[in-house]
Formats: C-alpha cells, sequence, structure tokens
C-alpha cells in the first residue's frame, strides 16, 4: 500500500473509533432519556443544558472510583476481561460499509476501513468472541453469581448464534457475496432485504437482542437473581468497560441491521444524487436507520419483562432456529427456480 | 517489515502459546492459551490469503467449540487439591506414547512437505470463497459429504445420550 | 370440602395451552409497545424538586416551631407536658425564672432555659402540640434537614424558636386540631 493510502485508512480509523465511542457514550445518556420518556418522568437534566454533559460526569466518576482487584479474583484475567469485550465491540465497525466513496482532496476515498470479501462473517466472528469478555471477567472474579451469569452468557450466545448465522445465509443467498459492500450495493434505492426476508428480519433482530445481551435477553445481568451478573466484582472504569462495552455492540448490531436488511446507504431517490452529496446523503440515511434501531432496542428494554432461561431456550432452540432453516430453504428454492435450475 | 518476517514472528507466537496450553498449570487457562492459539492460526492462515478459512476457524473453533470447552470446565471446579494425583508408572506410558506419536509425526512429515515459501500463496484473493466453495462442491464433495454424515452420527449420539437421561429421571 | 371463597374475589389458576397467536408471542409484544408509545406524549409527572415542592396536605407533620406571642414573648413555659406526652422521649427542657427587664423575652414567669428536639428521635407524632396548654409548640410543613452529625439532629432553642421577621404560619394546623380557642 502506498503512503497516502496509509494515511487515508489510519485517519478512517480514528475517526470510526472516536465517533463510535462518542455515539456509544450518548447512547447511555440517550437509554436514560429514552427509558425516562416511556415512564412518564423528564430523566437526566441537571449536567450542562437538558443534561447533556451527563456521559462525561458519569465517565469522570467512574475514573475516580477506586480500582479494585478483588482478593481472590484471577488478577490478569480479571483485567483481561473487560477489555476483550470493549475489544470485540469496536472491532465490528471495520467492515462496515458506511457509505459510497467520498472525493477529498482529489483522492477518492472509500468510507469503509476494509471491504474484506468475508465482511459479514468477520462481524459474526467478532460477535461469537465477544462472549469470551463476559466469561472471562465472570470466571476470574471468583463469585458464584458471576461465574452463572458468564455460564448464562455462554449458552445464550451459542444458541442465538446458530440462528442468526442462517439467517445471514439466507442474506448471503439474496445478494451471492459477503462482502457487506456487495449486500448493500444489491439492495440499491428501496430494493431492501426486509421486503423479501420479512421472517428472517425478524429472527435476525431477536438474535440481535439476545447477543448484545439486552432485555428482554438480559439474563447474564439479571439483577433479581444474579445481583449484578458478571460485574458483581468490578468497580471503576473496569466496570465502565463493560457497560461502555454495551452500547458499542448495541450501535454496531442497529448498524448490521440496518445494513443487512434496510439497505445500508441506501435510500430512495439516490439516483437523483452523485459525488460527495450522495456520499453524505446516504451517510445520513444509514445513520438515520442506525438510531431507529437503536430507539427500538431501548423501546424493546422498556416494555418488555425478561425471559426465564428455560424460555429463552426454548425460545432459540425450539422456534428461531427451525424458523430460520425453513426460510433459508425457502429461499433456496426461490432463488434455484429464479436462476432457472428447474 | 516484510512478509517472511511477520510469517515467522507469528509461527514462533503459534507455537509458543500451543505451548503453553500443556505447560499451563491451570485447565482454564490452557483453554485461553488454546483460543489464543486458534487466533494465531488463523492470522497465519490470513497471511496466507486464505481469509475465509482463517474466520471459519474463529468462528467455529473460538468461538463456539472453546466456548463450550470453557463452559464445561468453569462447571467443574478443578483446584490443585482434589486432581486426580498421576502414579509414576501414568507419567512413563505418556512419556512414551507422546514420543512414539511425535516420533511418527517427524517421519511422515521430514520427506512429506516441502517447505513452502511463507507469504502469499495466491494473489487473486477476490475468489476465494468462490474457488473454495467451488472445490468443495466438485473435487472434494465425497470427503466434504462423508463429513457431513459423520456430523450426524455425532449429533444422533448426542440425542440419544440426552434422552437415555430423561428416562432414568423418570 | 372445598375451602369457600369469602371474599367472591378467588381466582383460579388457568393452566390451558396456550393458542398459536399468544405462542408466537408478537401481538402481545407489539401491544406492550404501543402501550409504551402512547406514553411518550404523556404529560411528566417530575417534579423538579429544590426548585419546585409539592403542596403539603394541612395534616403534615414537620419540623417543629416555638411560637412567640404578638409581641414577640415566647409562649412556652417549659411545664414539660410535651415531654411526658412524647411517647418517643425525644423532647427534653430545663425551665427557668424569668428575672426583671425580660418581661419582653417571655409571656410567663417560667420560661425554658434549655428546650431540645432529637430529631433522630422523634416520630412526628404531633403529640407535643396536643398536650400543650400554651400554643408553644407546633409542628410545621417544614422538612427537617439531613446532617452528616447525629449531635446536628439534636435542635435546640436555636432552630427551635421562631424569629419574629420571619414568623412561621401555624394557622392550618390550629384549625387541625380539636382546640378551638387560643
Amino acid at each position: 500500500m502506498e503512503t497516502s493510502e496509509w494515511i487515508e485508512k489510519f485517519v478512517l480509523i480514528v475517526i470510526l473509533f472516536l465517533v463510535t465511542l462518542g455515539i456509544a457514550a450518548y447512547l447511555t445518556y440517550f437509554e436514560r432519556k429514552v427509558a425516562a420518556w416511556f415512564q412518564d418522568r423528564i430523566g437526566p437534566d441537571r449536567a450542562g443544558p437538558f443534561g447533556i454533559l451527563q456521559p462525561l460526569a458519569d465517565g469522570g466518576k467512574l475514573f475516580f472510583k477506586e480500582d479494585f482487584i478483588p482478593f481472590a479474583a484471577e488478577k490478569w484475567l480479571f483485567i483481561l476481561g473487560p477489555g476483550i469485550a470493549m475489544f470485540t465491540a469496536l472491532m465490528t465497525g471495520a467492515v462496515i460499509p458506511w457509505s459510497t466513496d467520498l472525493v477529498l482532496f482529489g483522492q477518492e476515498i472509500a468510507l469503509q476501513v476494509a471491504d474484506v470479501n468475508i465482511g459479514i462473517l468477520f462481524i459474526m466472528g467478532f460477535l461469537s468472541i465477544g462472549v469470551y469478555g463476559i466469561m472471562i471477567g465472570g470466571w476470574a472474579s471468583n463469585n458464584k453469581y458471576s461465574l452463572f451469569s458468564a455460564i448464562r452468557a455462554s449458552s445464550q450466545m451459542i444458541s442465538y448464534e446458530l440462528a442468526m448465522g442462517i439467517v445471514v445465509i439466507t442474506i448471503v443467498m439474496m445478494s451471492g457475496s459477503l462482502s457487506l459492500r456487495d449486500i448493500t450495493n444489491a439492495q440499491h434505492g428501496m430494493n431492501w432485504n426486509v421486503f423479501y426476508q420479512p421472517v428472517a428480519f425478524i429472527v435476525f433482530f431477536v438474535c440481535a437482542l439476545a447477543e448484545t445481551n439486552r432485555a428482554p435477553f438480559d439474563l447474564p445481568e439479571c439483577e433479581s437473581e444474579l445481583i449484578g451478573g458478571y460485574h458483581t466484582e468490578y468497580g471503576s472504569m473496569k466496570m465502565g468497560f463493560y457497560l461502555f462495552a454495551e452500547y458499542v455492540s448495541l450501535f454496531t448490531s442497529s448498524v448490521v441491521i440496518a445494513v443487512l436488511f434496510f439497505g445500508g446507504y441506501n435510500f430512495p431517490g439516490m439516483d437523483y444524487f452523485e459525488g460527495n452529496t450522495l456520499a453524505l446523503l446516504g451517510l445520513g440515511a444509514l445513520f438515520l436507520k442506525t438510531f431507529f434501531f437503536v430507539f427500538v432496542f431501548m423501546w424493546i428494554r422498556w416494555t418488555l419483562p425478561r425471559f426465564r432461561f428455560d424460555q429463552l431456550m426454548h425460545l432459540g432452540w425450539k422456534s428461531l432456529i427451525p424458523i430460520s432453516l425453513i426460510n433459508m430453504l425457502i429461499t433456496g428454492i426461490v432463488t434455484a427456480f429464479n436462476e432457472g435450475w428447474f | 517489515m516484510s512478509l517472511e518476517l511477520i510469517a515467522t514472528l507469528l509461527g514462533g507466537l503459534t507455537i509458543g502459546s500451543a505451548l503453553m496450553v500443556v505447560i499451563s498449570k491451570h485447565p482454564v487457562r490452557s483453554v485461553l492459551y488454546l483460543v489464543l492459539t486458534f487466533f494465531l492460526i488463523s492470522s497465519n492462515y490470513i497471511l496466507m490469503n486464505a481469509q475465509f478459512i482463517a474466520i471459519v476457524n474463529i468462528i467455529v473453533y473460538a468461538g463456539a467449540i472453546m466456548v463450550l470447552f470453557l463452559f464445561v470446565l468453569m462447571l467443574l471446579n478443578l483446584n490443585t487439591e482434589n486432581e486426580p494425583k498421576s502414579t509414576l508408572l501414568v507419567k512413563v506410558s505418556a512419556v512414551i506414547a507422546g514420543g512414539l506419536l511425535f516420533t511418527v509425526l517427524i517421519a511422515a512429515l521430514r520427506e512429506g512437505v516441502v517447505m513452502a515459501q511463507p507469504g502469499i500463496i495466491d494473489a487473486n484473493d477476490q475468489g476465494l470463497v468462490e474457488n473454495l466453495g467451488r472445490l468443495l462442491f466438485t473435487k472434494y464433495v465425497l470427503p466434504f459429504e462423508v463429513s457431513s454424515v459423520l456430523f450426524i452420527a455425532a449429533m444422533v449420539g448426542a440425542v440419544l445420550m440426552a434422552k437415555r437421561e430423561k428416562q432414568t429421571v423418570d | 370440602m372445598t375451602m369457600q371463597s369469602l371474599s367472591n374475589r378467588k381466582k383460579v389458576v388457568s393452566k390451558k395451552e396456550m393458542t398459536f397467536m399468544e405462542r408466537i408471542y408478537l401481538p402481545a409484544i407489539f401491544g406492550g409497545m404501543w402501550i409504551t408509545f402512547k406514553h411518550l406524549f404523556r404529560k411528566n409527572n417530575t417534579l423538579k424538586y429544590p426548585e419546585e415542592t409539592r403542596e403539603f396536605a394541612p395534616v403534615y407533620r414537620g419540623q417543629h416551631v416555638l411560637k412567640r406571642d404578638e409581641e414577640g414573648r415566647e409562649n412556652c413555659t417549659a411545664c414539660g407536658l410535651c415531654a411526658v406526652a412524647c411517647p418517643a422521649e425525644a423532647i427534653t427542657m430545663v425551665a427557668g425564672e424569668r428575672e426583671r427587664g425580660e418581661e419582653n423575652l417571655y409571656r410567663e414567669e417560667k420560661y425554658a432555659e434549655v428546650y431540645e428536639i432529637n430529631m433522630l428521635r422523634c416520630i412526628f407524632c404531633g403529640l407535643c402540640e396536643e398536650a400543650c396548654p400554651k400554643e408553644a409548640i407546633f409542628l410545621t410543613d417544614r422538612i427537617v434537614p439531613s446532617n452528616f452529625e447525629r449531635d446536628g439532629f439534636v435542635y435546640g432553642k436555636d432552630k427551635l424558636v421562631e424569629s419574629m421577621d420571619d414568623r412561621i404560619d401555624i394557622t392550618k394546623r390550629q384549625h387541625t386540631g380539636k382546640r378551638g380557642v387560643i
């Protein structure tokens, strides 16, 4: 690669990093606001106008808390846990195509850090190893509640990954590529996958809820039974990392849903624009869709009660996996029919 | 940095972390080193431009199988106190068995493998997934299908075991 | 023999199989989401506390006040009836005799040199107010503020006796009690 390309990618990565972290910080604020609106309250409004400095206040507070490691904990693994959670949550942003190419300083800049031809598998891979953050942290805490939580998290992740993977296969069948750029381009204009695969969308959405450990599937941090789950023993910024990682993965999951099912940066009437205007409008469209899904995630959290663990497993294994398998079969038959195999 | 240097570095790291799997006293640590080994192996695949295999290795081995391993080990509550004491006989026989395996492997690999140039195998990375899929369903279709039969057998076995468990409870 | 329901509100737990529509959960989930969505447009119930305060009921019993009369003389005569009435043993006092020249300070010849209420013991029942024959002690709608020290909760005359510049309104209490005349 040339030097300019290196610089371009480096700048892109830094921007992506900062934007993701900034958005995640403000999602914590947004979550509290949304919860307040749903419960006829106001929410945080003391730090700055409308409370918009609340994330800074929270972050500052977490930083200055005592950084505590329990006596009986496995020290290094205890530190490693939150780090892995944060790392895997941040990595998924690398393969997302944020918009069409942007022309700056006479150079075409692809708004995607890495257009690998296995983009969607990359996301699945990092989702699947995201559970290590919880497992290592939960086990290293040497606390039975944390351990329970780690075990719940891992079994939940593995169960829902299957249905999610099968649904992703159907989407890959629709577009004929594993690259997220190709998947997005196949949904040009309003040709979104959700109109062809509504069942797949619902299954994927439910799985995304489970994979990000959000209500109604937040059993790993089930307060009523497990105190705080895997972050029972954590404090200070290590705890902050866990909470933060949850919001980062909430954001990236919403982006992935937008890209896979709602056309990514495509929007109706995009053929009338070109160049930088198209790129910026596309970026705006993707963010609009993303924030809609973030809102839906929060909406669900403040509406539904938590599942029981056996119900969770029944839903995953006995409902979602058969549904997604049948859906995949039908998609395969229709695709084969369209290709003229019969 | 040249590719060769990166390849050597990664290879060394891979072997080192694989050794740590064996050396580590605590089983959970062993599993975590094994996960690290899988990641390093995957990065070796990426160096050889086999992205698909690399990521599938991570999803299947690191993401699913190792999670299950860890899951079981965490439940077992293994301590140094209740570790089964291995007698001298067991130790000696283990060394002999391991040594035999090692000898066989060396004998098999000594002439069989041409030391490949580390690094680039095929610059055409665009078609990698397609190429692999085509190969799996044409040239290697028999091994591919046979391995799927193996998986079905394993699944049937798992279902059977689960069923039997239930009957004894009743 | 089956138990008879006395309240007629007995509900038998039904464990019937869920129908298909119930089993796919989605209609119920969307129903629930519609309910929460409607709450987005409801009026907030929040009261921004230190700036806004909720109006207290007239019978509210908060921090005590030791009243003065119109001429600014303390009503309390240190009879001790409040301390006797107090079920929590929160009130203590030391009586003193009024000296010549103190007529503008104390209404009666005997007055309380020391009058202390321990706010941690007090249960705000209002019996001291009932017991007082001199209309000297009243419970008001003020809230006892928090404190870092236990000693800070023992309120002496400095905190209890009202100042003439800032008289505490107790008319609400005078009408709710059973005493009719002053």
